[in-house]
């Protein structure tokens, strides 16, 4: 059988149940009594397994079996979940990972794990077993018959019972010997659909029909028949061993399993108290980290970027095309057809808001990873660190997601490791002993802030000058004269690396200069401030790539031009005699400030046709402290506009950001004011 | 060059100041007829600007000013042939695109010492075609990234 078209899906499958698996073991850590999560991993491992099996990739499958074993054992309270232990299955699922990236590289997934797989078996025979507060629980390996179920589901049970059904839990078991599993379940089932209705599954519905389920499963029934018949139509099915009809009365139902969500609450909160002692509180980096319930999943479909570019960019022309027959249908004055071009342009509008918010997404896909990074991090350097994300679900286009990672990545390293002291160190230098790393994400205008903050020792300004002199990055007669956020922006020079001991941590032969040529390529900036022996941050800034801006456009001579409203202060129209000369420059006073002239005409050389006038239109455009004043000939108006690159043929055009494509159909070029302000 | 080693190589033949070239058709993504370019400041004198190609900003060069050749007013016959190598999407503004031929791969020779046309740099071979000769273009020189913005 033909497996390569499945494997994307595999890949890509795998991927988020191992991120699924790092989360809730990062969860587990915090909350090690949270049996909830440890179902959630073992499902996770547990389907990862069956994939694997199936896609024939067989150290992957028997790893993830082992892995799958350990977690068994804490399930059943025979093991007890510790840092140890958890070390041992992060490497796990870090070889996993690997397998999955060599696989998705086209390698064999292959990969020699004997030691982890050795490592987790000494676990499963328990090693360190320890004294656990023990919720007697059934064996796992046997469904429970009593179901819980969500509010959806009891409101349709309460229907059902008012309607006259009968509620029923059945448990099926079949055969040892039973060859068809997922065959005889569909014959199960579609036996009680004609009886009733089949209202839930455990497993669900899913897992039987890939056959993931051991040999028996329960599902809730709601039917006029009795307990006998519903016994009687699965009993035709050949190959089951034994069926347990149990009918059962939806409030009594309800009301326990509201008592018994309390009492396991209880034992929880009793059990997290016995733990407070040894565990020290953690604060949660994730909102929403609470015992997650498998949330309801939504139902996604993966689609190839390039497909979305080319129907945005169909999209627009359909746009142009819009506006021609907007401008007809006003020439022509036909009421009908203002009706339907009108109709036709409000729902286009939506389109285009749906189309833009396809690319979009949430940073959390990169950030979701850090947690996981930052703990094993700080534990191989013996450091406490506390890493707080804020803004997961600030919205970036995807393109930038998929290279924002790694420059981010190296970010959080160089904190941790240059950054956060070492315990005894904030201890004596009156802090408190754990560092608190802030992983911040927010729109501001049109652009994406990420910034990376720690509290810990900040950067030495006189080791990076002393440094940057002995590389000969600046020279002593320069050093005196930089200020000191020039000289931390010192440490984006190539080769440059303030820790004393260089370890493989923030090392790595990468330097924040590849970090910050990699944000520079995105359209990004990055800066970095400082204060000693209270922290670092470092503030990244990216454009939303295709995002929508608005624009004043502006009139040259013939040529038409965009600049950003973003770094747009306000327009003036003033006489020429208003123009002072200052410094072999022609500036202006605006509102008491001395502003330099910018002439377009003259910078984008652009061919004269027309007259000069007596007024001078002018721009004034700002970049932090600085301003300018960009002469133009007239403007046309502002426009909301979809930025578009110029290709990558041209690159660096100088003062040129980006173009767009105006409603003529026609190119007109964005300006990038930053360029023109010195 | 793709180094596909087949019989027949298909190309493109389109003409520039009386002489006939030719490109391999897989680095042709379509021929076009000139429409409002958008001059792009401060780019080599051969880039004649940006047109909106289907909703795609697509830079144009002049071929004959990329050659060194004297610009010419345009024509009916003037075409634009939208190029495609690696990640870059160029037009290229040639005089006229008569043909699609398949030229034998035995028939391409090495460019000759002195050709008047265009510099040997930007030529991967001649072919003769029955009576005709095709100047075979290297579309990495002709695209080459020297000087394109200053």
């Amino acid at each position: 059988m033909d497996m390569s078209q499945y494997l994307e899906v595999f890949i890509d499958e795998s991927k988020e149940h191992l991120q699924t698996i790092n989360e809730q073991l990062l969860e587990l850590e915090k909350t090690p009594e949270d049996m909830s999560i440890v179902n959630e991993i073992f499902r996770s491992a547990h389907t990862l397994k069956g994939m694997s099996a199936t896609m024939g990739f067989e150290d992957l499958a028997n790893l993830t079996h082992q892995m799958e074993n350990v977690l068994d054992g804490i399930r059943n309270h025979k093991i007890t979940v510790t840092s140890e232990i958890l070390d041992v299955v992060f490497q796990a699922v870090d070889h996993l990972e690997a397998m999955i990236m060599s696989i998705a590289e086209g390698g064999d997934g292959k990969r020699d794990v004997k030691e982890v797989v050795e490592q987790l078996k000494r676990i499963e025979r328990g090693e360190s077993p320890a004294e656990l507060i023990t919720v007697a629980e059934r064996p796992s390996s046997s469904v429970s018959l009593s179901q819980t179920y969500g509010e959806f589901e009891y409101n349709v049970l309460q229907q059902s019972k008012e309607q006259g059904f009968f509620a029923y839990e059945i448990r099926v078991k079949l055969r040892d010997d039973c060859l068809l599993k997922a065959a005889r379940v569909f014959m199960v089932f579609e036996a009680l659909n004609e009886a009733g209705e089949v209202i839930k599954s455990n497993p669900p519905v899913e897992m039987l029909e890939e056959e993931q389920f051991d040999q028996e499963f329960v599902v809730t029934v709601v039917s006029k028949k009795s307990a006998e018949e519903l016994y009687e139509r699965i009993m035709k099915v050949s190959e089951i061993e034994e069926v347990e009809v149990v009918p059962f009365d939806v409030e009594e139902r309800k009301k326990t399993s509201v008592a018994e969500a309390a009492q396991a609450e209880a034992r929880q909160q009793e059990a997290a108290t016995v733990q407070a002692e040894q565990q020290k509180q953690k604060k949660d980096s994730e909102p929403n980290a609470t015992t997650k319930q498998s949330a309801s999943v939504n139902k996604t479909i993966r689609v190839n970027i390039e497909r979305l570019d080319i129907l945005m960019n169909l999209f627009e022309e359909l746009v142009i095309d819009r506006g021609r027959l907007e401008q007809i249908s006003r020439e022509l004055n036909h009421p009908e057809l203002h009706e339907t071009v009108e109709r036709m342009s409000r729902i286009s509008s939506d389109l285009q808001n749906i189309i833009l918010n396809m690319r979009m997404v949430p940073v959390e896909t990169v950030f979701n990873r850090f947690p996981r990074m930052v703990r094993q991090l700080a534990r191989e350097l013996g450091k406490k660190v506390n890493l707080e994300i804020i803004g997961a679900e600030t919205e970036l286009d995807r393109t930038v997601i998929d290279e924002i990672g790694d420059p981010l990545v190296h970010l959080l390293r160089n904190a941790i490791d240059h950054g956060i002291e070492m315990p005894d160190v904030r201890r004596a230098n009156g802090k408190p002993e754990e560092g608190t790393v802030k992983l911040k994400a927010y729109h501001s205008g049109n652009h994406v802030f990420i910034e990376i903050e720690d509290d810990g020792a900040g950067i030495n300004r006189d080791k990076v000058l002393q440094k940057a002199i002995d590389k000969g990055i600046v020279s002593k007669q320069n050093a005196d004269n930089l200020t000191d956020r020039q000289i931390y922006e010192l440490i984006f020079s190539p080769g440059f690396s303030t820790a004393d001991k260089i370890s493989d941590i923030s090392g790595r032969g990468v330097g924040l200069d590849v970090v910050k040529s990699t944000i520079e390529s995105l359209g990004g900036t990055v800066a970095v401030d400082s204060e000693e022996g209270k922290g670092t941050i470092f503030s990244i800034q990216l454009p939303l790539t295709l995002s929508i801006i608005s624009v004043l456009l502006v009139e040259i001579q013939q040529e038409k031009y965009a600049i950003p409203l973003s770094s747009i202060i306000e327009t003036a129209i003033i006489k020429k005699e208003d123009i002072f000369h200052a410094h072999n420059q022609q500036v202006i006073d605006f509102r008491g400030k001395v502003v330099p002239l910018v002439f377009l005409k003259e910078i984008f050389e652009i061919p004269t046709v027309a007259e000069e006038e007596e007024f001078v239109s002018i721009v004034i455009v700002r970049k932090g402290e600085k301003m300018a004043g960009l002469v133009v000939d007239s403007f046309i108006g502002q426009q909301e506009v979809v930025l578009k690159s110029l290709g990558n043929y041209l690159t660096s055009v100088f003062a040129i950001s980006g173009a767009t494509i105006l409603g003529d159909g026609q190119v007109a070029l964005i300006i990038d004011c930053n360029a023109l302000i010195k | 060059m793709a180094a596909v080693q087949e019989s027949e190589l298909k190309v493109i033949v389109f003409q520039l100041k009386n002489e006939e070239y030719a490109l391999p058709v897989q680095f042709v993504r379509s021929i076009e007829k000139v429409q409002h370019i958008t001059r792009v400041p401060r780019t080599a004198h051969y880039v004649k600007g940006v047109i909106n190609l289907r909703g795609v900003v697509t830079p144009i060069i002049d071929l004959r000013e990329r050659f060194g050749f004297s610009p010419v007013p345009h024509s009916e016959q003037t075409r634009i042939i939208i190029v495609a190598l690696q990640d870059i999407e160029v037009g290229l503004i040639v005089d006229a695109a008569s043909d699609v031929l398949d030229v034998p791969v035995s028939s391409i020779e090495p460019p000759p010492e002195t050709i008047e046309a265009v510099e040997a740099d930007y030529i991967h071979g001649v072919a003769k075609v029955g009576k005709r000769l095709l100047i075979l273009l290297n579309l990495e020189k002709v695209l080459g990234t020297e000087s394109r913005s200053s």
